[in-house]
């Protein structure tokens, strides 16, 4: 890139974006207005302002700057405005007809010319800084890769090396900045637009279909970061969440063994295992291991080891599992599953048995 | 009138007769018109009812997102709220609204008697109007065959793949591409009139480095609107023969490209913004000098910013898709470009402050809207600047921190910017003055509801709200900030209606404005209020920019500095 020589510069104007990592949350500059707004914003899971992987970090920083100059140059604007405006108002029994007609001066519009100039170098600089340190970041040695796929209205995410295939709740492990092991997504889309939007984690990225996008993470705190999909898909666009689960890297391992296995074999489900077969669940949905290998719908080899269903927004229990199959539009009017009208026998085995693939 | 006799049927038939003359020639009048004026009132009568028609479409949008998980209306519904509310805004409103006011004034402003081509003016505001017709049809006619009726859902933007077939079924998508191939004929055809009567209908005297700036920058637009409609009325077509004649340029299903759809509508999209906000610009070049009783400051700078944010405006469409990925590269350059505009921009506004300085400050209501426009628009601006960042730009972009930043735009400068034009110019297209104590209470009305809904609105885009969600969890932090949204709303919609019944009323009972009621100096001044249908009885000559100046003031014409 033709912007190699402004890199080093910019490394040097604006250390909160140097190296591959931040330090600070904030880099060194702003800390004060960090603190306010931590204090404003921090009570949202989704806030922007409480980053806790790398690249939400430097877009925090870089962030904090840019508001610090706008909202400086909103002062300087409004005061001269606000000055003007009581200074010279229309005061009544003022006499003078008109006042004196001034038409420009050259000298004066040659520095609110350039004054702006340098001021947009500067931004500008700190913006090629940020986009080259996130978007051509060199790859560490050790690194997850998984592959996301964007559905109406679900999320899909695949382990190509690990062998698993899981939906809606993703699993990485912690990364940790001594020794850093990101999660790089791959992502294309199934069907129309999204966009991947976990926003303490990172900035998002658009889910289209034909075109390849990759973005990283490396949360260093173990936890659940959410966020949604941020590209308007379809009818159902609003419930289209994300959930991310930064573990251990043993919770990790030990996560990714158990959904590598095929899917558990419960000999007391399987009448519901048998209704699940028999009706059109297993034309969309996958269970490893069965007969069952639909690719439409989420897989549901190991559904009972994830939190929610319906693409996270309804906590999984049985009596809810059971509703949705039931008829899927009291969740989520617009989704795609049809309400499967089974009989409630039949509801009640299949619920059973989808409760059993841990 | 069977059944009854009246008392005198020869004088009771002849009056209905009469009457129902009066009507006829009346409405054959208008619809016949090819005169500039009427035209001009027309796209904005026009577009007025459009903007209560999408306001309302806000109002159910905000009540339905006043609280989370509310089911006020369906997603289905919403889905449809919101593209029919953008769509309206820009497409039945803005646009309109700015032509109207476009073609009033241009010719006035410039000493001509109409446009440069009448008929064509009178066809593209036709066919515009009935563009907008035809997308309020798919309420009835949207799903045509396949059962009933319904508006588009695919959001303003449209984006590939959600307008192909498989996820559009119906022809509720052929109705919002339908319409807007239609008023884009219109706006084209506006645009090549505003350019040619700019560059062909001048009075004598009249050379372009004396045009009123209102008249430069409706020049500029007229050029943005050509280079910039084209694209998105090419897109159509394209779009029509992806559903209908097999084509694939929008089909991913079948290896056509999403992406070539977004830079088709953001080439359109982003010189848009410009098209819109530069009329408003212009009103404001026209009423601060006036009100401050100051030349404008800075005449050739103004001049050539507006020409300069034409160019760069025309390069800066991929800030609408850092989220895209395309690259590194791209998205730098898009960076800088846009971060340009801000240079140009940021000269408009030093110079606007400049006329203020030293002037003698007239608070009328037309200068109020203005005021509360040149503290908005610098704050538009710099939101625009944080988004134009790209980095900060993919926590940012989708959400509601956009549409706050964009509806401060939209809103905040150039809608209020639309009630200053209506406050200076509607004198002289009735001949009557509104009333300025309801100008007053619309004015403060619309300050605190606007501020309420747009300035609270950034904050949940910041905490992670996407836009065009039709509800929202409740434990992400959101609800508090959503309520106040909608309660400013409240505000804005009493606002409205009050500014709508001032315009009624005054047309009836507003003091008598005369020719020229705020001491003004340009040439629609010069006539009388409401012009005759040739506008000037002689065609004028000018010698300044600022001919009635020079009448007024024979001491101490302009021209002797020029």
């Amino acid at each position: 890139m033709s912007l190699g020589i402004i890199r080093p510069l910019a490394d040097h104007l604006f250390p909160f974006a140097q190296g591959s990592r931040c330090i600070a949350p904030c880099g060194n500059m702003p800390s004060r207005l960090h603190l306010a707004l931590s204090l404003a914003f921090g009570q949202s899971s989704t806030s922007i302002f409480a980053p806790e992987a790398t690249p939400a970090h430097y877009i925090f920083g870089l962030s904090m700057f840019v508001l610090a100059i706008c909202a400086s140059i909103f002062i300087v604007v409004a005061g001269l405005l606000l000055y003007a405006l009581i200074r010279f108002r229309h005061r009544r029994g003022f006499t003078v007809r008109e006042p004196a007609q001034i038409y420009g001066s050259a000298q004066v519009e040659l520095s609110w010319t350039v004054i702006p100039i340098l001021i947009v170098v500067v931004l500008f600089l700190a913006t090629a800084r940020v986009i080259f340190v996130t978007q051509a970041a060199p790859r560490p040695e050790k690194s997850l890769d998984v592959v996301v796929i964007g559905h109406q209205f679900w999320w899909e995410y695949r382990y190509p090396k690990l062998g698993i295939i899981t939906a809606n709740e993703l699993h990485i492990p912690v990364s940790n900045p001594n020794d850093p092991m990101p999660t790089y997504l791959t992502m294309s889309s199934a069907d129309t637009d999204h966009s991947f939007w976990v926003p303490r984690l990172a900035g998002k990225m658009d889910v289209i279909p034909n075109k390849v996008n990759t973005m990283w993470i490396d949360p260093e705190k173990v936890g659940l970061y959410v966020g949604q999909c941020a590209q308007y898909c379809g009818v159902e666009h609003a419930k289209m969440l994300i959930r991310v689960y930064a573990d251990s890297p043993s919770d990790f391992e030990k996560w990714a063994g158990e959904q590598a296995r095929p899917a558990l074999q419960d000999p007391s489900a399987a009448e519901g295992k048998a209704v699940f077969e028999r009706n059109a669940c297993a034309n969309c949905h996958t269970v490893s291991g069965t007969p069952a290998r639909g690719m439409f719908g989420p897989d549901l080899s190991h559904m009972a080891s994830r939190a929610t269903i319906a693409s996270g927004s309804v906590p999984l229990t049985e009596a809810n599992l059971r509703a949705w199959i039931d008829n899927p539009e009291q969740f989520k009017p617009g989704v795609l599953m049809p309400a499967m009208h089974l009989s409630p026998h039949d509801l009640d085995a299949v619920s059973r048995y989808l409760m059993t693939l841990r | 009138m069977a059944t009854q006799t009246p008392a005198n049927p020869i004088t009771e038939t002849t009056l209905r007769l009469r009457r129902r003359g009066r009507m006829l020639q009346f409405l054959h009048e208008w619809i016949t018109t090819v005169d500039h004026k009427k035209i001009g009132i027309m796209y904005i009568l026009y577009a007025l009812v459009f903007l209560l028609i999408a306001g309302l479409e806000a109002i159910l949008m905000r009540i339905q997102l006043a609280v989370p998980n509310n089911t006020f209306v369906s997603p289905q519904v919403f889905n449809r709220l919101f593209t029919m509310h953008g769509t309206t805004m820009v497409f039945f409103v803005g646009m309109p609204i700015l032509f109207g006011f476009g073609n009033y004034l241009v010719p006035l402003m410039i000493g001509a008697r109409d446009m440069a081509f009448p008929r064509l003016n009178a066809f593209s505001f036709w066919i515009s109007a009935f563009g907008g017709l035809l997308l309020y049809f798919s309420y009835f006619g949207g799903s045509g065959l396949y059962g009933a009726g319904s508006a588009p859902d695919v959001g303003w933007w449209a984006y590939a793949p959600l307008t192909a077939r498989v996820f559009s079924p119906g022809h509720s998508t052929d109705y919002w591409t339908l319409s807007i191939f239609l008023s884009g004929i219109g706006s084209i055809g506006t645009a090549l009139n505003l350019v040619a009567t700019t560059l062909c209908m001048r009075c004598p005297g009249m050379k372009l480095s004396r045009m009123p700036l209102l008249v430069w920058l409706y020049l500029v637009t007229g050029v943005l609107v050509f280079l910039a409609v084209s694209p998105l009325t090419a897109a159509q077509i394209m779009l029509c023969i992806d559903r209908y004649l097999g084509g694939h340029f929008f089909d991913t299903q079948a290896g056509g490209s999403a992406v070539l759809w977004m830079h088709f509508f953001w080439i359109f999209g982003h010189p848009e913004v410009y098209v819109l906000v530069l009329p408003a610009f212009a009103f404001a070049n026209e009423i601060v000098p006036v009100f401050s009783r100051k030349a404008i400051f800075g005449y050739p700078a103004m001049v050539s910013a507006t020409v300069g944010i034409g160019f760069i405006s025309l390069t800066v469409w991929a800030h609408h898709m850092f989220t895209v990925g395309l690259g590194a590269g791209a998205n730098a350059f898009f960076t800088f470009s846009t971060m340009l505009i801000a240079i140009f921009t940021g000269i408009k506004i030093f110079n606007w402050v400049a006329t203020l300085w030293g002037g003698n400050i007239h608070f009328t209501t037309a200068m109020k809207f203005t005021i509360a426009f040149l503290f908005q628009f610098p704050a538009a601006g710099l939101t625009g600047i944080m988004l134009s960042v790209s980095p900060f730009d993919w926590q940012l972009s989708h959400s509601y921190f956009v549409v706050a930043h964009f509806h401060y735009v939209l809103v905040g400068a150039i809608l209020f910017m639309i009630f200053a034009a209506f406050y200076f110019w509607y004198p002289k297209m009735t001949g009557r003055m509104l009333n300025d104590t309801l100008g007053s209470w619309h004015f403060w009305l619309f300050v605190i509801g606007f501020h309420l809904t747009f300035d609270f609105m950034h904050i949940p885009g910041m905490l992670g709200m996407p836009r065009r969600i039709y509800t929202y969890e409740a434990d992400r932090g959101w609800a508090i900030w959503n309520m106040i949204v909608s309660s400013g709303a409240v505000f804005q919609a009493v606002a409205v209606l009050l500014f709508a019944w001032n315009l009624v009323r005054s047309y009836f009972k507003g003091d008598p404005a005369g020719p020229d009621p705020w001491d003004a100096w340009t040439l629609e001044w010069s006539t009388s209020s409401p012009p005759p249908s040739y506008n000037f009885a002689v065609i004028p000559t000018v010698e300044s920019r600022r001919p009635l100046w020079d009448l007024k003031h024979p001491e101490d014409p302009d021209s002797q500095y020029e």
